[in-house]
């Protein structure tokens, strides 16, 4: 990855201060409050269903947390925010949502420019990977994040896209992986145990990757007094690893025929 | 239901205040958290064990700190894991430069909030191991888990480990001990009701006045099978077969066993099984070394009990009698 020279990390845009930081984590926080009965109830059908309150009070804890920093660097708002949510949140939300955001921010070491943000995403993607063991086509928050992780990086990388259209087809790509929960059946986490039950349910922890891009989109277009750019819907949604199949894994779970 | 319980929301804050003014020359609670540690935390010159989990399993986890045993102990909500931020105060605390062993017991939140905390202990120059109790055959994957459930075997884990670390041995030895006793113990339990949290008020799950459930897990989640109720001699030979099928002991080994009490089981009952499990030993060919039997791991108020045996050697005999000093288990040479 380039872009350790001050001179390319300008070419990609400018280095975005603390404050919009702030600002983009006050939005999410906003956003979760709004969503926090629909998170509860898409938790309901196939968790403990307490989803939705969680990640509200997480998040909120999260902006204020961010607030009262003395010096919000982006770096220290995003370490702030995941120790924050790691506190409040719990569960295995906890250590997903927050932990990956402690480690992720170690990226930010020159503040956030398009590099070090496909940095910061590639980090956060792979820590959730590895603590939660789970991959694309398990039902979970995976199935958002990767293809939002890897369009944002063949954007800015390959395409050269500026950093708000590479962030709008990075969120667009995690639509589509949110959609693509509801056919498939759970695979980690609590839902898992429903096995073919699962099938037919968006998966929360996706619709909550979804919901924190979405708001970071919004912010960045604020910040940068742009609109929201179009986007066509052709970028690659499961990119290089799409679920060798979405049913039947032959673990000797239940099947089809097990379930009442 | 009956509970001596103030607010549901404070019921752990409060049992931590109360444990620390029961043992307040020994245990002591790190400011802002759930966390309990030896009063002396850090150790100097002693690897550091520490472990957590949810409350409500009393003694475990924080009544096994002490002497020979763990440094400290982060406790959850009830039956939820500790925040990862909790295991990393503990990790801090515990830590006297000589590294530190994670003793986590094999549920999802668990492994995961303690595997963050041990990566962010890590960022900060702290060397930390770790080892996955899973000694519950029971099942192989459970509604909190993938692979077996770690339960009252790791009171195992605890003793041995703090043993060895007690003994002055480096964090590689102190961790091959914890898993010399991971792979040699094997855990199986019966719920006979189910148990009743503070907040729910009522039973977790129903269990008719005529029904067990065989092979129970410790937040009372789902265990192999539901069966009538049957004379504890019936039972006691269910949970121990299904342990010693698992762990295919030649004959003549010598093994430690626990009758442990989910809670709500009276001793007398406990003393009962232990009984017809010391019987059934002797006709399988085994040797019993020593036999535990009280309150080790307990599920709320749930009545029930769980058999553990573990296979012991010359090494593992020496450390699990070493003394030990805790408010819960205690050891004397």
């Amino acid at each position: 990855m380039s872009g350790e020279e001050d001179g390319e990390a300008a070419s990609a845009g400018e280095a975005t201060d603390g404050a919009a930081v702030v600002a983009a984590v006050e939005a999410v926080a906003d956003r979760f409050e709004s969503e926090r009965d629909h998170l509860t109830e898409l938790d309901s059908a196939i968790g403990d269903a307490d989803h939705g309150g969680n990640m509200a009070r997480g998040w909120a804890a999260a902006a204020e947390a961010a607030r009262d920093l003395d010096d919000p660097d982006p770096q220290a708002v995003c370490r702030t925010v995941g120790k924050t949510l790691m506190a409040e949140v719990g569960g295995a939300s906890g250590p997903l949502f927050g932990g990956s955001f402690v480690f992720a921010s170690a990226e930010l070491d020159d503040g956030v420019t398009a590099e070090s943000a496909v940095a910061f995403a590639e980090t956060y993607l792979e820590k959730v990977e590895d603590r939660g063991d789970a991959r694309v086509g398990d039902q979970t928050v995976v199935d958002a994040l990767t293809p939002a992780v890897h369009t944002f990086k063949k954007s800015v990388e390959t395409d050269d896209l500026p950093p708000l259209e590479a962030l709008a087809k990075a969120v667009d790509a995690a639509e589509r992986g949110v959609a693509f929960t509801v056919p498939i059946r759970a695979r980690k986490g609590r839902a898992s145990y429903l096995g073919w039950r699962s099938v037919g349910h968006q998966d929360p922890g996706a619709t909550s990757a979804l919901f924190i891009l979405e708001e970071l989109l919004a912010t960045a277009a604020d910040a940068l007094d742009s609109e929201v750019p179009d986007v066509d819907a052709t970028s690659p949604t499961i990119p290089d690893e799409a679920p060798e199949e979405t049913a039947g894994d032959g673990d000797g779970d239940a099947t089809p025929e097990d379930e009442d | 239901m009956k509970k001596l319980i103030n607010e549901p929301d404070d019921v752990v804050d409060e049992m931590l205040d109360g444990m620390t003014a029961a043992y307040p020359d020994r245990l002591r609670r790190l400011p802002d958290t759930q966390v309990l540690v030896r009063d002396d935390a850090p150790v100097e010159g002693k690897v550091a064990l520490v472990t957590g989990g949810g409350s409500g399993h009393e003694p475990t986890h924080a009544g096994y700190v002490g002497d020979g045993m763990l440094d400290g102990a982060a406790a959850g909500d009830v039956f939820s894991s500790p925040t990862a931020d909790e295991f990393e105060a503990l990790i801090d605390a515990c830590d006297a430069g000589d590294g530190v062993l994670a003793i986590i017991k094999n549920y999802e939140g668990d492994v995961m909030n303690f595997e963050t905390a041990i990566e962010l202990a890590e960022m900060e120059g702290v060397e930390v191991e770790s080892v996955v109790v899973n000694d519950d055959v029971a099942v192989e994957d459970s509604l909190y888990t993938s692979g077996r459930r770690g339960v009252c075997g790791t009171i195992l884990v605890h003793k041995a480990a703090g043993a060895k670390a007690a003994a002055g041995a480096d964090l590689s030895e102190v961790k091959r001990v914890a898993e010399k006793v991971i792979d040699n113990v094997g855990t199986m339990g019966t719920a006979l009701t189910s148990c009743v949290t503070p907040e729910k008020g009522e039973p977790t799950f129903d269990l008719g006045d005529d029904e067990i459930e065989l092979g129970i897990g410790i937040h009372g989640e789902p265990g192999t099978e539901r069966t009538e109720l049957m004379p504890a001699d019936e039972i006691t030979d269910a949970l121990t077969e299904a342990v010693l099928d698992d762990l295919d002991l030649d004959d003549g080994r010598e093994v430690l066993t626990i009758v442990n009490g989910m809670g709500g089981t009276p001793q007398m009952e406990l003393f009962v099984v232990n009984r017809r499990l010391q019987e059934l030993l002797g006709e399988r060919g085994l040797e019993t070394w020593d036999a535990w039997v009280g309150d080790y791991m307990t599920s709320l108020d749930m009545m029930g009990a769980s058999v553990t045996v573990c296979a012991v050697d010359d090494e593992l005999k020496e450390l699990l009698g070493a003394p030990a000093d805790t408010p819960a288990l205690t050891r004397t040479q």
